[in-house]
């Protein structure tokens, strides 16, 4: 084995920035469009809606078991399938990895998010909810003024630990062949054949981002505790 | 729509075959992954709570390091880097193994060590659950800490914490498909492969997909058989607080 030299990732810093920040973005928005769907399909659950709830259980379940490098190749299949037939008259647009990356991501992590979320409605005392029957809140104030607080503060850690999954998970794009931080190592790694270095370079900055992220989670569970009297 | 599993693939078989060897993979993987997974997991868990000055932080250690870098990674810290650190004699066997075992044993490995530090985690949790009078009273009849821990602590964390393993089962059985990017043709992999074979790609997919499906209700109904079997009677309420993802939540029932 010859010596490791590292100058070789020195040199190319700036690439490697690039794919981070496309890990990066691809969490954001993955945890923002996430969130949303995953609110909506919690409550869809947790209001009993008729077809709603099924579909959403459903929904949620099947992605929940099936590997996300597989959800990854069928977004990548349908995506321009469906979009073809919603916009194009049924032809096929060619929508790319990137776009891909966003939507799956997005539906993915919605149906983890929801889990959480709908578990912590269910940890919502009944109380909340017939004191706020009482002051004959809608039911659209009742969650948004109410129930979705003390939700966000009881799952906040949850999840916080689940986005850090996420980002860890976003290193799969891999298999669409994008440039996200293992990505560009790996391109790099083939460019100049520093491939040790490449990659125990990689696994030390996600280390050091999650491990970070990972003593975030402590802090918040320890600060959003509700104490509750016995 | 499933006729195409029945034609002959580029290799003479059928590609129901195809998708056959591919679970097997993907099955040997997750089966024999879980049993290491669950051994050092709970060594590591009981290293976490253990009151020595180097166990304890080395636990902590290693639960950090395998937990925070992405499973792709290590996959490719486990194939492509591990065998050019060790001794050139090894390095150079390693590399000379027949597919898939090259792929096998990386990959195994790979996701063994992965999941053991979220196994450990669980156990490190239903170890803390336990009323601290279970570890005294064991002080008392004279037991020493590792018979305290082998006789009285661990076996009574590990069937408190069934629920919360039941998800790190269905993790390491999804993960198995990270493998497919260092070349070994797991279940995904193959039904890939068919695609591109084929071009009926929603027929291979699917396939694939229904698979899973089977797969992680049977691993589901299996962990709930274990839940009854080895549930410790009137801990209901013990084994709310240690459900992992809602470890901190305040109970709702007042």
């Amino acid at each position: 084995m010859t010596g490791l030299d590292f100058s070789v990732v020195w040199e190319n810093l700036p690439y490697l920035w690039s794919g981070l920040q496309f890990s990066l973005s691809l969490t954001a928005v993955g945890f923002a469009a996430g969130m949303v769907l995953g609110i909506g399909l919690a409550l869809l659950q947790h209001l009993e809606v008729p077809v709603g709830a099924q579909l959403a259980r459903g929904y949620v379940a099947l992605i929940r078991s099936i590997p996300l490098i597989l959800v990854l190749f069928w977004f990548f299949f349908l995506v321009p399938l469906i979009a073809g037939a919603l916009f194009n008259r049924g032809r096929p647009i060619p929508i790319g990895g990137i776009w891909t990356a966003f939507i799956t991501f997005s539906l993915f992590e919605a149906a983890y998010y929801s889990e959480i979320i709908r578990v912590g409605l269910r940890s919502v005392h009944k109380g909340q909810y017939e004191a706020a029957k009482a002051l004959s809140l809608s039911t659209y104030k009742t969650y948004r003024l109410i129930v979705l607080p003390q939700v966000f503060r009881v799952t906040s850690p949850i999840i916080l630990s689940q986005t850090i999954i996420l980002f860890q998970d976003t290193s799969l794009v891999y298999v669409l062949s994008l440039t996200d931080l293992v990505g560009s190592a790996s391109k790099l790694a083939q460019l100049n054949g520093r491939l040790i270095e490449m990659y125990l370079t990689v696994a030390a900055i996600y280390l050091a981002i999650c491990c970070t992220a990972s003593q975030c989670v402590a802090y918040l569970r320890s600060r959003t505790q509700i104490v509750t009297r016995p | 729509m499933f006729n195409v599993l029945f034609e002959q693939g580029s290799d003479g078989r059928i590609y129901l075959l195809w998708l056959l060897s591919g679970l097997g993979w993907t099955l040997s993987l997750a089966v024999l992954g879980w049993l290491i997974a669950f051994v050092v997991g709970t060594i590591v868990g009981v290293g976490r709570t253990s009151r020595n000055r180097f166990i304890a932080p080395a636990s902590r250690v290693y639960v950090e390091v395998f937990r925070n870098i992405p499973v792709l990674v290590q996959m490719f810290l486990w194939y492509f880097v591990l065998p050019e650190l060790l001794p050139a004699a090894i390095g150079t066997w390693i590399k000379q193994l027949n597919p898939p075992w090259g792929q096998f044993f990386p990959a195994l490995l790979c996701l063994s060590f992965y999941t053991a530090a979220r196994v450990a985690e669980q156990v490190r949790a239903g170890l803390e659950a336990l009323p601290a009078g279970q570890r005294e009273a064991a002080a008392a009849l004279g037991l020493n800490s590792r018979k305290t821990y082998y006789l009285v602590l661990v076996p009574q964390a590990l069937r408190l914490i069934v629920p919360s393993l039941t998800s790190e089962v269905m993790g390491i059985y999804k993960n198995t498909s990270v493998a497919l990017t260092i070349g070994l043709l797991e279940l995904t992999a193959r039904s890939r492969q068919i695609s591109e074979e084929t071009f009926q790609t929603f027929a291979a997919f699917a396939a694939a997909t229904i698979i899973y499906l089977l797969l992680a209700l049977l691993a589901y109904r299996l962990m709930l058989l274990i839940d009854n079997k080895a549930r410790i009677p009137g801990t209901a309420a013990v084994q709310k607080r240690t459900n992992g993802l809602f470890a901190q939540v305040p109970n709702g029932a007042g």
